[in-house]
């Protein structure tokens, strides 16, 4: 989405919080989870996403994903231009099944996690961020 | 669309919410050992403000704890480069910092009085101007570029080791008239936007700027890790940025204004704590 | 080329055998995302790390694929255990084919 000054600037006044519009999911995110899963089903429960409800800045926003018992956990960034953000593959010394980083997000969108569970199961997480334009300083 | 701007723009555009979750209240202790001041007492000379604050009381909560921590302060991986620059012998006189300073804690006391007059130079000095003062006078060394990496490196270097201790720069003395013209600076409106730094910084901390959370516009945290840009800024980088940001023509980095500025502006702060390198948007 | 490529690695000195520690890592590197274009317009190509792992004493604790949206000096915080004295290997892949690596030796008492 193409913002002008102009845009923003309207946008801005208009909107009480001024967060960004949010980037919608692309396709390409819906098809980059299908790769890691394989197709299969996707359920909920067992896998913990942690992110801010705001980020302070788009480009180091601080995320944090559990999913005890899990194989691999793989997070997306579904309004990004490329969604796949970071796969984490838990070896026999992990101690749990827990991961920080911190990651780049282009918009208010939606970070997903999905994890493959030792029973090879999938289970998914996902949680809103917004993501703001600042006034001055941003 | 101009007329919008400059006229009324300034109510629409601030908002009191909190669109981002601040904990204004936070107290910031770093590695658990070391206390920083981050709200106290506006100094005497200050007449329109009664408590100063930090600019990490304004920032996200996750922001917050990046800097109480020095592994998770990104800030710090270039105190350790400038660790490596300082045992290094540069220049002429085939000397390295360490040479004649010792271990970069002995600097403690260093940060905190700066920017002041220096008898010899008869000039008001930066940190930045010392530094290259340093490498050329007695080093016979180059001088780095005012903001580049080399320079932004050790300043963060020499502020980490001072971190705790208090901003405490001198206001009279031979250093009154840049004072003066630093504080003549501060509350003239500049720019397209007939903004100055008071308008924002004074009368509208705490508030919204569109998404933006504005401080007090202290500089004890410089210089500072920004999310924005993923690598340390100095103070008068930021000024720069501050005064495009009002549509005005912006001072060059070392200029006499800006000396100025940041004598004045470091002096709004005196009493907090030096605290860079800080983790700021 | 990335330059001036630091790992960092914050391991517990000793720990108890079997017990759960935490590992904090950072490597300053720039992630150019190939997203960026410089002054003339040009994309500016992609150079990130691409992929990190930790292993102890030949066994594998985590093993990471980084894609572009991972920030500017990648920070990892995982948890492992230690089932006895030895030493962290932490090794860093970039696009450009060099590998950062990193060790950190613990004790069990």
């Amino acid at each position: 989405m193409k913002l002008t000054r102009r845009h923003t600037l309207m946008l801005a006044m208009g909107s009480a919080a001024a967060a960004m519009l949010p980037l919608r999911a692309s396709a390409a995110a819906e098809e980059a989870i299908a790769a890691f899963t394989g197709g299969a089903e996707v359920g909920t429960g067992g896998l913990t996403l942690t992110a801010p409800e705001i980020a302070e800045n788009g480009n180091t926003v601080p995320i944090s994903v559990d999913a005890p018992g899990a194989e691999a956990i793989m997070i997306f960034a579904a309004g990004n231009p490329t969604p796949a953000v970071a796969t984490f593959t838990f070896g026999p010394l992990a101690a749990s099944q827990m991961a920080s980083t911190r990651i780049r997000l282009a918009g208010t969108q939606d970070v997903v996690a999905v994890a493959r569970m030792a029973d090879g199961s999938f289970v998914e997480a996902r949680q809103e961020v917004k993501v703001t334009i600042g006034g001055c300083g941003g | 669309m101009k007329t919008l701007i400059k006229g009324g723009a300034m109510a629409l555009l601030l908002l009191s919410s909190t669109a981002l979750r601040a904990d204004e209240e936070a107290d910031l202790v770093i590695n658990e050992e070391i206390e920083i001041t981050v709200r106290t007492d506006a100094p005497e000379h200050l007449e329109n403000l009664r408590t100063i604050y930090s600019g990490w009381v304004y920032r996200s909560d996750e922001t917050q704890s990046l800097q109480m921590d020095d592994f998770e302060n990104p800030g710090m991986i270039f105190v350790d480069d400038a660790l490596e620059t300082w045992a290094m012998a540069d220049g002429t006189e085939g000397k390295s910092c360490a040479d004649c300073h010792g271990d970069a804690e002995s600097l403690v006391d260093v940060r905190g009085s700066y920017p002041k007059w220096n008898d010899e130079a008869e000039e008001v000095r930066t940190l930045a101007m010392q530094i290259n003062g340093c490498r050329t006078e007695q080093m016979g060394a180059e001088a780095w570029k005012y903001d580049g990496g080399d320079m932004l490196n050790m300043e963060a270097l020499i502020s980490s080791v001072g971190r705790g201790t208090p901003v405490n720069v001198a206001i009279d003395g031979p250093a009154q008239s840049a004072w003066e013209l630093g504080r003549e600076l501060y509350y003239t409106r500049t720019g397209q936007l007939d903004l100055s730094c008071a308008n924002c910084h004074e009368d509208n901390y705490g508030n919204n700027i569109r998404a933006d959370h504005l401080s007090q516009g202290q500089i004890n945290g410089f210089p500072t890790y920004r999310l924005k840009n993923a690598k340390l800024n100095g103070v008068q980088s930021r000024f720069r940025g501050c005064v495009r940001d009002t549509r005005a023509e912006t001072y060059a980095v070392g200029s006499d204004e800006f000396i100025a500025l940041e004598l004045y502006v470091a002096s709004r702060g005196n009493g907090l704590s030096v605290e860079g390198p800080s983790v700021r948007n | 080329m990335a330059e001036n490529v630091k790992p960092r690695v914050r391991v517990p000195r000793d720990a108890t055998a079997g017990e759960v520690i935490t590992i904090k890592t950072l490597i300053s590197h720039p992630m150019e995302s190939g997203l960026r274009k410089d002054g003339d317009g040009n994309l500016i190509p992609r150079s990130i790390i691409n992929r990190f792992t930790c292993d102890f004493n030949g066994q594998n604790v985590i093993d990471v694929t980084l894609e572009p949206a991972i920030s500017t000096n990648p920070y990892f915080e995982f948890e492992t255990v230690v089932p006895e004295s030895g030493a962290f290997e932490f090794t860093w892949y970039d696009d450009d084919g060099s590998v950062y690596t990193d060790t950190k030796e613990i004790a069990v008492n």
